[in-house]
């Protein structure tokens, strides 16, 4: 079983950190989109300022919108956006 | 139901006329999005369309399963346009029929106004003041929510 996560950026957020996927282990402990958005955050630089808490960023967690507290697994695929502007 | 992601352009009469062979449909709804050559004081000369492939289908079609739900819908396309796109272009389409109007018209308005907070499409302006990502709208928030039936009174 893979202990990774594939996580996706878009937008103003994929611009600032400069990458739109990645692969990374999840680190002990990290078990929630708020814990690995403040574990990215942790690598600084852009990552702080582009995923600041002051920031307001949606989330997904296998192609679905989640809230903060919702769980991340090994083997899944999250992402990291700003506030969505289709139509 | 047809839900796509795709950079050409549409033909919005073409469509409407899809949904309405069928004789059990008496109304076709449809709404056509498109580029404006203004936003927030600026000239806007060019757009691009981002988006998160799989997901936006996926998020589309909850989103049109959900107005199937609520009202009488006999077939529903919704076409949106990812990439470059300039003042006059079309963005989006929604095009829905029902047996009658009432069911088409608010089906359309719901499907417009779900998509426009929960598929993930971002907007990037390009203006003479240089390149912009637009913004979210609390009006859109507030659009949305109109539709968010009372919570169930707990037993």
């Amino acid at each position: 079983m893979t202990d990774t996560i594939r996580v996706l950026y878009f937008a103003s957020v994929r611009e600032k950190v400069g990458c739109d996927a990645e692969e990374i282990e999840l680190p002990a402990g990290v078990t929630t989109i708020a814990a690995l958005r403040a574990h990215l955050r942790a690598r600084g630089g852009p990552w702080a300022e582009a995923l600041g808490e002051s920031r307001a960023l949606r989330a997904a967690v296998n192609q679905e919108m989640v809230p903060p507290t919702a769980a991340v697994r090994p083997g899944d695929e999250v992402a990291f956006f700003p506030p969505v502007t289709g139509g | 139901m047809k839900i796509v992601v795709q950079r050409e352009d549409f033909d919005p009469g073409a469509e409407i006329a899809a949904l309405a062979r069928e004789t059990a449909v008496g109304a076709v709804a449809s709404f056509v999005g498109l580029v404006r050559d203004e936003n927030e004081g600026a000239r806007v000369g060019a757009m691009t369309l981002e988006h998160y492939p799989g997901m936006t289908e996926k998020a589309i079609r909850a989103i049109v399963g959900e107005a199937m739900r609520r009202w009488q819908v006999r077939g529903c396309t919704v076409i949106h346009r990812v990439g470059e796109l300039k003042p006059g272009d079309r963005i989006v389409l929604v095009a829905v029929a029902s047996a009658h109007r009432g069911d088409a018209f608010a089906a359309c308005e719901f499907i417009m106004d779900y998509l426009k907070t929960r598929a993930p499409f971002w907007k990037k302006e390009q203006t003479a003041q240089g390149e912009r990502w637009v913004e979210a709208r609390a009006s859109d928030d507030a659009a949305a929510a109109r539709w968010q039936e009372p919570a169930r009174k707990a037993v």
